[in-house]
């Protein structure tokens, strides 16, 4: 596939992105994912199995997580996304990302980015290590086992009023 | 795996995509939320040569109460109708039943008219549509018609949908006080092997308007008469699925093809209208 290609039908797009505007021509057929990649350069969105069922792509989209390997670009039109890469401050780690750290949250760290997005945008509350499994359920993780990813949930959950 | 390429339209309205779903003659599809459409489209199983986007029209957003049913627009969102707050009386269970459609990511994209006119069997809203008996308001080029769930679904995901012709309108005419699902999947958010919706309202005690639904299991969502009628009536506490597992299993093999029904799906499906029947009495709406 080349999106040079003069065939491919693109439209103009403006959309903010980690509070940056963005406004130019997108092919039609382009992920949000291989948008914010390729286009943005933006490249903690991971792409895992663009079919929806991994969640390593995970986003926010105007403040709700959401799948960006089926959602195309072209549907974030006026919308307002947040990448992994909007959640530090500067080289300051956010308070999730400090408790993904604290409790081994992650191993290769190719799932986490979209841990991340679920947590920062999840509407569900977590409160005990059932509802943090009910919440986390919708990302895979091969590496993890999943135990320390819910204690990172739970210190984050526990803590984030006190921090933010 | 990246779709094929397609000529991409925004409708301006409903009225609008029915033009041009027309113009396009069989050869569009309409993207709601797009989560059944583009993981299809990713996997090139599906490759239409034009997508009408519904994605920005102001209208199909509705969630309103008339006359003791429930109308939802088919834009609505899972999860609007899953964080809404539903105080009307007879469909009280609705936000619990939507925790069990996919994940979080999924339902904040995701319509309720995308799953109804995509038609899996084992997809929540067309159970619900199912049990209760839900009216459909298609708009096609010539004017508005209302079908029945029983006539709108007509096959392994194929409705009565002409290919001009776009979902504009979920009605559900009647509630019931008491409803619950049970989904038998691997793990949360997947797919359901089977699954079972029973709803009822109470009168002294007894159960009365009884409706009862198998998901997953055949080519669609299908009601049980049979089981319906000897639910109907009976004290609320003294009902036990136990009793009536001769008419489940008569139920589920009168409708599912013999040879997809293994004794470990016969088994599952029963336990699924167990676990559905009990959790309707005690108020476990979704599990």
């Amino acid at each position: 596939m080349s999106l040079n290609d003069s065939n491919e039908c693109r439209i103009a797009v403006q959309l903010q992105v980690n509070g940056t505007s963005f406004a130019g021509e997108v092919a039609v057929r382009v992920s949000l994912a291989d948008f914010l990649r390729g286009e943005l350069g933006l490249k903690g969105t991971h792409v895992g199995c663009e079919q929806g069922v991994c969640g390593a792509c995970t986003v926010l989209l105007d403040g709700r997580p959401v799948r960006s390997c089926i959602t195309l670009a072209i549907q974030a039109d006026d919308c307002n996304v947040e990448t992994v890469e909007g959640l530090a401050e500067g080289h300051e780690l956010s308070y999730l990302q400090a408790a993904f750290k604290a409790q081994h949250g992650l191993q290769c760290g190719f799932c986490t980015p979209g841990f991340l997005m679920l947590l920062a945008g999840t509407a569900s509350s977590i409160s005990d290590r059932q509802s943090a499994r009910e919440t986390l359920s919708a990302n895979l993780c091969r590496c993890t086992g999943y135990r320390s990813i819910v204690d990172s949930a739970l210190s984050y959950t526990r803590g984030k009023e006190d921090a933010e | 795996m990246k779709p094929a390429p397609f000529e991409y339209v925004r409708a301006r309205d409903f009225a609008h995509a029915t033009e041009l779903l027309a113009d396009h003659r069989g050869e569009a599809k309409v993207l709601a939320g797009g989560q059944s459409l583009l993981p299809i489209m990713n996997l090139r199983l599906a490759r239409p040569r034009a997508l009408i986007d519904l994605g920005k029209i102001q209208e199909g957003r509705h969630i309103l109460a008339e006359g003791g049913g429930l109308r939802l627009g088919a834009l609505v969102r899972h999860a609007q109708v899953e964080h809404y707050p539903i105080d009307i009386a007879g469909f009280r269970w609705l936000p619990a039943v939507m925790g069990l459609i996919g994940h979080e990511p999924i339902r904040w994209r995701g319509t309720v008219g995308g799953s109804i006119a995509h038609a899996d069997a084992a997809a929540e809203w067309c159970l619900l549509a199912v049990l209760l008996d839900a009216r459909l308001v298609v708009l096609g080029p010539h004017g508005l018609r209302t079908v029945a769930a029983a006539e709108f679904f007509q096959g392994v995901m194929t409705t009565d949908l002409a290919s001009d012709e776009v979902l504009m309108e979920i009605q559900f005419p009647q509630g019931r006080s008491h409803l619950a699902v049970n989904e038998m999947v691997r793990r949360a958010g997947d797919f359901a092997i089977a699954s079972c919706a029973v709803a009822c309202n109470l009168l002294s005690g007894r159960a009365a308007d009884v409706c009862i639904a198998f998901g997953g299991l055949s080519t669609l969502p299908f009601r049980c008469p049979e089981l319906e009628q000897a639910v109907e009536g009976q004290p609320a506490s003294e009902v036990r699925a136990g009793a009536l597992i001769e008419i489940v299993t008569r139920e589920i093999s009168r409708t599912v093809d013999s040879s997809a029904l293994t004794e470990y799906l016969l088994g599952v499906a029963s336990d699924t209208f167990h676990q559905a029947l009990n959790g309707c009495f005690a108020g476990q709406v979704a599990s």
